[in-house]
């Protein structure tokens, strides 16, 4: 039985016929569901448009995780470039970390997608690409640190897949909070240990939403608008000497990484520790570019 | 009062993994009417199995904890003070687990 909405609810503010339900945080606009599908579709299409995004022709891998955020995007991806014809070729590109019990359902839903849209799915594994499986490094490392392993990993491993897909571009989803949480977090590493301030970022962008709902917008558009001092030294895009992929440094995070473990030094590349690219390079500050997206803790329950 | 709970983006976890839940629950003595602020006290007791401060925060959900009533976000219906109902769909879902 379809239960109606409570009897406070007001009429959508847009189309003045449906119930609204929701409060749109960006807006404070009370909206019905289908009109929040058309103001935030046309949104995108419209950052799409005004940034010129995509040339008809493209191919484009969209990074899918299964989860919510990969999900609206493969969704708006497709519908968009069907709707205003686009003309992309779309890709779903998915990393299965080898880690029992955790992608199997996410890569269920992906599968899903790849019907549901009709997007053609590659999945690369971190056991095909790197020889390891997140299950094996635990093993050696145990959990602690295992995050920078699965988070640097994830990231090379997009773009190997878009390698091997041969697109034009790859496309990933994130929300207004997890930016915002990471705006946050690249000032306080700065001045703090940034892992010590990870679940306090989140709880205190929450807390922040709950008295302005804007409050996540506004620190997203404060992240854009940081000065960086002109005596800054800015990391700057290069190859990884090793393997050919992207890097700010002589050798990129993950063949550090990866070097570490064949050896059997599983420590090198985390933290302060001495590698190889610290051997020409005594600025370790600006070593590794900005906070990673992906790095926070994705195993357990991250709240 | 029969309601239906729902539980989804992680909060499973705190209830055995069970994500839906036909509950029967009355109004408290002397109170005529059940609020969600009702509701959540009796599900931190009788739903939640383990860390209710990943569910609670004060008399309320933790901050980044979706709350929808019949389809309807709660910030409509009056928040804590949304009356229910009988047969009334509540669904909790927490946007704080990975995407």
């Amino acid at each position: 039985m379809e239960k109606t909405a409570k009897p406070k609810s007001r009429l959508c503010t847009l189309c003045n016929e449906k119930r609204a339900a929701l409060k749109r945080p960006k807006t404070l606009e009370q909206i019905c569901r289908e009109c929040f599908y058309t103001v935030f579709e046309d949104e995108i299409h419209r950052v799409i448009v005004d940034n010129q995004l995509f040339k008809p022709g493209e191919r484009i891998a969209i990074g899918a995780s299964g989860g919510k955020d990969s999900t609206v995007l493969a969704y708006v991806m497709s519908e968009l470039n069907r709707r205003h014809n686009y003309g992309l070729d779309l890709f779903l590109l998915s990393v299965d970390e080898g880690i029992t019990g955790y992608r199997d359902d996410s890569l269920e839903t992906v599968k899903r997608n790849e019907i549901q849209y009709g997007l053609p799915l590659k999945v690369v594994s971190y056991s095909e690409l790197y020889g390891w499986t997140m299950d094996e490094i635990v093993k050696l490392i145990g959990l602690k640190n295992n995050c920078t392993f699965c988070g640097v990993f994830r990231r090379q491993a997009l773009d190997r897949g878009a390698a091997l897909l041969k697109v034009d571009k790859l496309v990933t989803g994130h929300n207004a909070d997890d930016i915002a949480e990471t705006v946050l977090l690249n000032i306080l590493r700065g001045i703090y240990s940034p892992n010590a301030y990870r679940g306090f970022a989140r709880e205190f962008i929450k807390d922040l939403e709950r008295m302005r709902p804007r409050a996540i917008l506004d620190i997203i558009k404060s992240g854009e608008d940081f000065r960086i001092s002109t005596s800054t030294k800015m990391p700057e895009q290069g190859i990884c000497e090793r393997c050919g992929y992207i890097s700010s440094q002589k050798w990129c995070k993950a063949c550090v990484l990866l070097e570490g473990l064949n050896r059997g030094l599983p420590k090198l590349g985390i933290g302060r520790s001495r590698g190889i690219n610290n051997e020409h390079n005594t600025n370790t500050k600006q070593a590794n570019g900005t906070q990673s997206l992906q790095s926070k803790q994705c195993g357990s329950l991250d709240f | 009062m029969q309601l239906t709970l729902e539980f989804g983006g992680g909060l499973e976890l705190l209830c055995d993994s069970v994500k839906s839940h036909n509950i029967n629950v009355d109004p408290q003595d002397g109170e005529e009417e059940l609020t969600m602020k009702n509701l959540l006290s009796w599900v931190r007791t009788n739903v939640i199995k383990e860390r209710p401060e990943m569910f609670m925060k004060g008399d309320s959900v933790r901050p980044g904890v979706l709350v929808l009533v019949n389809d309807t976000d709660w910030e409509l219906s009056g928040q804590l003070e949304t009356v229910l109902e009988e047969k009334d769909n509540v669904v909790f879902i927490s946007t704080l687990h990975g995407g």
